[in-house]
């Protein structure tokens, strides 16, 4: 009759009981469990349903409100993210500045949309409102570094460095 | 008092109402939708707004509170226009399918349509996707969802299960599990509250009436029908027989009409129970006092909904249950055995059918452990909500139908089996036997009632002292049985936290998961009375007392069962048939080991 | 300078710190502030920093410069910027070899170079002084008084400039009821776009009962193209919670958060070592000053949703809910954080309130018009020549921002429109450049003052585009809890998606106006109620090129791609083949030397055929 929906609790493995150990540092304190799903996504890397769980446990909050403050606020993912994350503002400024075709030319060169990692597990590549770089519209964030004045036709040039120090690192 | 000006009436009011409070006051209803009794108010559906004199928009009434000196329109042009524009809006996103849905002619957005007098939708959009979900007892259509969040509010901070939340946010909200999982993954305890407050088709009793008809016009299957205590008491409110009339008798007619083989009393199980879980509460109180190790407080197992929610909430504790299985179960498990005997019919070619006030127990007919020998206790449950419907299917004109009694041998009962679905009714029943066995005396209460425990409290509780006890019973001489009552998985929680942290002072428990027991049932017809709970406990109270025999044990024909069948309580027949087993169950609804 | 930290008892102690910096700072010939704004990150300004370090290192400037690296300047288009004081002189667009000859020539020789300065397109001069070029001029510098001039991470350069001097002045000369009182002569509103006069908020917050309150600081700028808030978090963090700890003082509360959107990195690191460091020096803890009053400031992060800088959104949000707003009345300061009193300001407002009560409530009156009295910080952005951060006095021009200010429209093209307040504010048109910048006239023009995001556009914006732009974001941002706004908002985006693409009706304008207006007037909280303000003004002030979208199926600022075409012009053409080798989906064909053709099924309006042309020869039609 009931399913065993996701895998029974056997040996937590160890980054869970990182995650566990995190939210119970939240235990108790009065609103916390966005702070406590800030720190959690920043030491796991995103939120499944696993981690969730621990959360709800922890913090003994019903499980289906964790995930309804999860899938409420657009900075916590239930997916993992690439290695690097592009963030193309459109920002009013951006907008009005060409900020769309940035990311027209960012899905037909990554090969995938908006929100989206890519095959190779290299970019996230998400829609920013507003990275506050209006005075060098359009921009784009990789990672925490703003690229200013971005005109298409220098995107490939932009994420092949990337590539690079991906192929010097290995 | 304040007092204000609405539609040119001057309107007095209590101080803490809401504009829609004191309209209604004086007369004046303002159409809602999102609101539910006293018990929720968000304003998010908007349909409710009013002008307000000097406030720039438009108010919703059913949470802006009414001051003194207000002047109110509720009828202007600019009032109209936008509840019509909020309607269209509301409407674009919902399917059209009224004709074909379970809640045709009851919906509260269909009717709101008719209230506000709309002659014409015009907007078209994108609709949410069509999901559902259905698990044996609820069934959900999230398009079908007006986003009220009464589900929420019932799931949440009635029962507080908090199975479903808002998920998402804008036009991508829903409601539902955990990243949308599946009911059935979740904690949900099937209760079936939701069902009862969600004013669209969005949340509806999974349908079994399809099998049932089929049962029924099938000339090799014998079909027996068994109803419980509680739908007597609230079945005759959709066919206008005013509400606290217990409708028994015609409920037997109809019944026999709609072509069932046999039509036997769930009360009939309900005085089987007591039997059984009286003489397992005595075999635990006699140990206990014999100093041996024995698990207390017992707590009633009846409701099937709290049994899941126990489950899930508290693995560890489900010692503390009695064993019994719920009592339409039982009945299932003697009408395949004891009643195919009898009359030679092959248990595989019966199909029992019970009508229940409960969605829980459609679920619980699908757990592994509610067989015997091969076949299903029980082959569907209805709720009394689809009983309804298949009557009016039926043509049968309910109202006129003459009384008529139910079938033997599974169909007499006592009054203690009728207050079953009453909160605090099955600590009474097992209270009026328990101490007449131990005893040889009736209970020391006004017309049997155990005064502290009836009514809609959330936690009741009482203690008996067992004084001059028959001498079999020495032991017990002296002893203050200490009994607690709750309804209501909210109240549940509360004894249960005592009995896991070992301080609860009771000896025996009675939950039923409903807030105010199986009357108000998530399979129960829907009201928005403020005193259903007590006029319909009120229908089974004066069905106990018209009966001649109140006390379980005293049943006849329950004598004769355990003569001629079972043996005696708990005994090694009892125990395979009547008794079950429970498993702990993890917030996926997944078995957790045991430890 | 050192790091210590001297627990401050009383206003001698504070007197003592200012005196002592100020004698610190008075033996350096020159100080050198480098901006640090974020404008001035992305463009690289840290590179500047270390050149600037290594050199004065290597030329043993250390004890006669000083370097500051400070928050905003505000002209974040000239990025990285760098100012030289006492002259005030003003360089743009450095870069580490050009720091390096500042300090050479200026530093040491003492020769400005004029060259990297400020160069005034209209006259073709360089301006070398920050208070001679348009930009700086008609600014009047108040909530960033210390933005862009101070080092945000000193606190003894804040007490310097008379920085928690009016705490002192509140507990020791006004009281509680003197605070307010004096917000409430000062005129000062609310910044954060409602504009609901301060004094008489906290006076709400002094008189409503309560054991516990709480003073909240609104720090989630979500309005996409505005920063000044983060400019000042970022820039003078002590200004805002010396702003906090007054508003906590008056209104009786120990307890304060601020709620930062997640966005702003860097404004939450350099606000909780400023919350550190107060805290050291006594300001915030336990009897501050020696006044008996206890304060304490929490940072709350945000977590990526507009809507949460509603301020009852805000406060579920801090308690760890789903920011979705509360039904007001209760209003929160009967009932707000965790169901305490609550009031809540925005991070403007809150570093205008010390140098008010420094200075007074005449002096601030003094600038403004009418009802609106002091100045407003805007981020100007868009089509404009000098994009960055400026405060104005209240009744400024439109225009002066724009062209005088702003130095007006890049490339030269035609001014447009100018849109204030976001997503929740409206757009104004070149007949609107006289109207006086304050709350009363910019919602007489169904504009808002907002929180301050100004967006200028040329003549290439479409303005049913841009109307469909700010509907895509409020419906995306929408918490989803009340039906005019979930549903509403979806539906307008859906009419105006329409009208874009050329699928439009003429009966779309009025289906379009009826719903907004009706989501105005029913929705539960500011976000949609002020959700339909872009539509209905571009509607209003703009409906030609509605009508031209729906009627002749034409965009006329040739932005919608479903209305354009992109065509060769034959004569124009030198085959070159560029284009056609750098069209991503091979839409143009054609051989060398021959005029070249675009194929429209195939050509999505990308626009890289037109960015790389060299003769000028593809045209949109």
């Amino acid at each position: 009759m009931s399913e065993c929906s996701t895998s029974c609790p056997a040996a937590e493995d160890p980054t869970l009981q990182r995650v566990r150990r995190i939210a119970e540092s939240y235990r108790g304190k009065e609103g916390s469990l966005i702070q406590a799903l800030h720190a959690v996504q920043s030491a796991y890397g995103y939120l499944p349903l696993e981690v969730q769980k621990i959360v709800s446990e922890t913090l003994d909050i019903p499980l289906p409100t964790v995930s309804g403050v999860v899938t409420f606020y657009s900075f916590f993912s239930t997916e993992p993210h690439g290695k690097h994350n592009i963030r193309i503002c459109l920002g009013t400024a951006c907008y009005v500045r060409g900020g769309v075709r940035v990311v027209d030319r960012l899905e037909e060169i990554l090969g995938c949309k908006v929100g989206h990692t890519t095959a190779d597990g290299m970019f996230t590549f998400e829609i920013a409102r507003c990275i506050g770089a209006c005075g060098l519209a359009p921009a784009i964030s990789i990672d925490d570094k703003v690229y200013a004045n971005v005109n298409p036709d220098e995107i490939p040039q932009i994420l092949a460095s990337y590539y690079k120090a991906e192929e010097a690192n290995a | 008092m304040i007092e204000l000006t609405i539609n040119g009436r001057k309107i007095q009011a209590p101080d803490d109402s809401t504009i829609m409070q004191a309209a209604e006051l004086g007369g004046i209803k303002i159409p809602s939708l999102c609101k539910y009794k006293d018990i929720h108010a968000i304003g998010s559906c908007r349909v409710c707004v009013v002008e307000v004199e000097g406030a720039r928009n438009l108010q919703a009434s059913c949470v802006v509170k009414a001051r003194n000196g207000m002047v109110v329109h509720t009828n202007s042009p600019r009032v109209r226009e936008a509840r019509r524009v909020i309607y269209d809006l509301l409407i674009s996103d919902h399917p059209k399918e009224c004709m074909s849905c379970a809640r045709n002619r009851t919906c509260e957005l269909q009717e709101l349509g008719f209230t506000l007098d709309i002659l014409e939708t015009r907007l078209t959009g994108q609709q949410r996707e069509k999901n559902i979900d259905r698990t044996p007892a609820i069934t959900r259509d999230s398009t079908k969802c007006i986003l009220c969040r009464r589900c929420v509010t019932t799931c949440r901070d009635i029962q507080k299960v908090g199975a479903i939340s808002a998920q998402n946010r804008g036009f991508n909200s829903f409601i539902g599990s955990a990243l949308g999982l599946p009911l059935g993954s979740t904690n949900c305890s099937m209760c079936g509250q939701c069902t009862k407050v969600c004013p669209t088709g969005a949340l509806i009793a999974t349908s079994s009436m399809e099998t049932v008809w089929q049962a029924l016009e099938n000339p090799n299957v014998h079909v027996v029908v068994q109803t419980a205590p509680a739908v007597r008491a609230a079945l005759g409110e959709p066919f206008g027989i005013p509400m606290g009339t217990s409708v028994t008798g015609k409920m037997v007619s109809a019944l026999r009409l709609m072509g069932f083989d046999k039509v036997f009393d769930t009360d009939f199980a309900a005085d089987l129970t007591i039997m059984e879980e009286g003489t397992e509460l005595l075999e635990r109180l006699t140990a206990a006092v014999s100093g041996e190790k024995v698990t207390l407080p017992m707590i009633t197992s009846c409701s099937p909904g709290w049994i899941k929610h126990c489950e899930h909430a508290w693995p560890k504790e489900l010692d503390h249950l009695s064993t019994c299985k719920s009592p339409h179960t039982m009945q299932g498990a003697l009408i395949k055995s004891y009643y195919a005997e009898r009359e030679g019919i092959d248990p595989k070619d019966i199909f029992v059918v019970s009508v229940m006030p409960c969605t829980a127990k459609k679920y619980e007919i699908e757990r592994p452990e509610m067989q015997n020998g091969g076949y299903p206790n029980v082959d569907a449950v209805i709720t009394t909500r689809e009983l309804v419907r298949m009557i009016k299917v039926a043509g049968i004109d309910f109202a006129a139908l003459e009384d008529d009694d139910f079938d033997a041998p599974l169909g007499l009962s006592t009054g203690a089996g009728v207050i079953f679905g009453v909160t605090g009714g099955v600590m009474e029943a097992a209270l009026r036997t328990v101490y007449f066995l131990v005893t040889g005396r009736k209970l020391p209460f006004d017309g049997l009632h155990v005064t502290p425990i009836v009514g809609f409290d959330k936690i009741k509780t009482a203690s008996i002292k067992l004084e001059n006890v028959l001498p079999e019973y020495s032991a017990f001489e002296g002893v203050e049985v200490k009994i607690a009552v709750t309804s209501g998985l909210e109240g549940a929680d509360i004894l249960m936290k005592e009995v896991s942290e070992g301080t609860s002072p009771y000896h025996f428990i009675e939950i039923m998961g409903c807030p105010g027991g199986c009357i108000a049932g998530g399979g129960q017809p829907r009201t928005e009375r403020e005193d259903y709970r007590i006029l319909r406990a009120k229908a089974l109270y004066t069905e106990d007392e018209a009966k001649a025999l109140r006390m379980s044990h005293e049943n006849p024909d329950i004598q004769k069962v355990y003569a001629e069948y079972l043996g005696r309580p708990c005994g090694e027949m009892s125990h395979h048939l009547l008794h079950t087993t429970y498993t702990p169950r993890g917030n996926f609804n997944e078995y957790l080991p045991a430890d | 300078m050192a790091k210590y930290a001297p627990r401050l008892n009383s206003l001698e102690d504070l007197q003592a710190i200012k005196d002592a910096f100020l004698a610190e700072t008075e033996k350096y010939r020159h100080t050198v502030i480098v901006c640090g704004g974020t404008g001035c990150v992305s463009a690289h300004c840290a590179d500047v920093l270390s050149a600037l370090k290594k050199q004065y290192s290597v030329r043993g400037l250390r004890d006669e410069v000083r370097i500051v690296e400070s928050g905003c300047i505000g002209l974040c288009a000239l990025g990285p910027t760098v100012v030289v004081e006492p002259e005030g002189v003003f360089y743009c667009n450095m870069t580490p070899e050009r720091i390096v000859q500042v300090v050479d020539k200026h530093l040491i020789g003492g020769n400005i170079i004029l060259d990297y300065t400020f160069l005034d397109e209209k006259t073709g001069e360089h301006i070398p002084y920050m208070k001679d070029i348009p930009f700086f001029h008609d600014q009047i510098k108040i909530a960033l008084r210390n933005c862009g001039a101070i080092d945000y991470d000193s606190i003894e350069e804040y007490i310097s400039r008379d920085g928690y001097f009016g705490f002192a002045k509140a507990v020791n000369e006004l009281g509680r009821t003197g605070v307010y009182e004096e917000l409430k002569a000062s005129g000062l509103r609310g910044r954060g776009g409602a504009g609901f006069p301060t004094g008489v908020k906290w006076e709400s917050g002094y008189n409503q009962p309560g054991e516990q309150k709480y003073i909240v600081c609104n720090a989630d700028e979500g309005d996409p193209g505005a920063y000044m808030d983060r400019s000042i978090l970022e820039g003078d963090p002590h200004s805002v919670i010396e702003g906090m700890l007054l508003g906590g003082y008056t209104i009786g509360a120990n307890k304060g958060y601020v709620y930062v959107r997640a966005e702003y990195p860097i404004a939450v690191e350099r606000l909780s070592e400023a919350i550190e460091t107060a805290r050291a020096f006594g300001l915030l803890g336990e009897n501050i000053l020696g006044s008996g009053f206890s304060f304490d400031i929490e940072i709350r992060i945000g977590a990526g949703a507009f809507v949460c800088g509603e301020e009852t959104a805000l406060l579920n949000s801090i308690e760890g809910k789903r920011g979705e707003p509360r039904q007001k009345p209760p209003f929160p300061f009967q009932k707000g954080l965790f169901g305490c009193p609550t009031i809540i300001n925005n991070v403007e407002t809150l570093a205008n309130v010390p140098v008010i009560i420094v200075r007074g409530a005449e002096w601030f009156a003094s600038y403004g018009v009418g009802r609106s009295k002091g100045t407003k910080v805007f981020a100007l952005a868009g089509d404009i020549k000098y994009s960055g951060i400026v405060e104005v006095p209240m009744g400024i021009r439109m225009g002066d921002i724009v062209f005088t200010i702003g130095g007006g429209i890049k490339d030269g093209k035609p001014f447009k429109a100018v849109q204030t307040g976001g997503p929740s504010g409206g757009c104004l048109t070149k007949d609107h450049l006289d109207v006086s910048v304050d709350y009363e006239s910019l919602s007489a023009m169904g504009a808002i003052m907002g929180s301050g995001g100004m967006i200028v556009m040329d003549e290439n914006t479409c303005m049913v585009d841009t109307a469909r732009y700010f509907m895509d974001f409020v419906q995306d941002e929408s918490c989803g809890h009340c039906v005019p706004c979930r549903v509403g908002t979806k539906r307008l985006l859906e009419i105006l998606q329409r009208i874009v693409s050329g699928r439009g009706e003429v009966s779309d304008l009025d289906r379009l106006e009826k719903m907004a207006l009706t989501i105005k007037d029913t929705a539960m909280c500011g976000l949609g109620q002020t959700a339909p303000n872009p539509l209905l003004t571009t509607l209003k002030y703009f409906r030609d090129e509605y009508e031209a979208h729906v009627i002749h199926k034409t965009c006329p600022a040739h932005v919608c791609k479903d209305m354009i075409t992109y065509v060769i012009d034959p004569e124009k053409c030198r085959g070159c083949t560029l284009c056609a080798r750098q069209c991503p989906v091979s839409a143009i064909t054609g051989s060398v030397k021959e005029p070249h053709v675009i194929d429209s099924e195939k050509c999505t309006r990308c626009g890289t055929c037109i960015s790389n042309c060299k003769f000028g020869a593809i045209m949109i039609k």
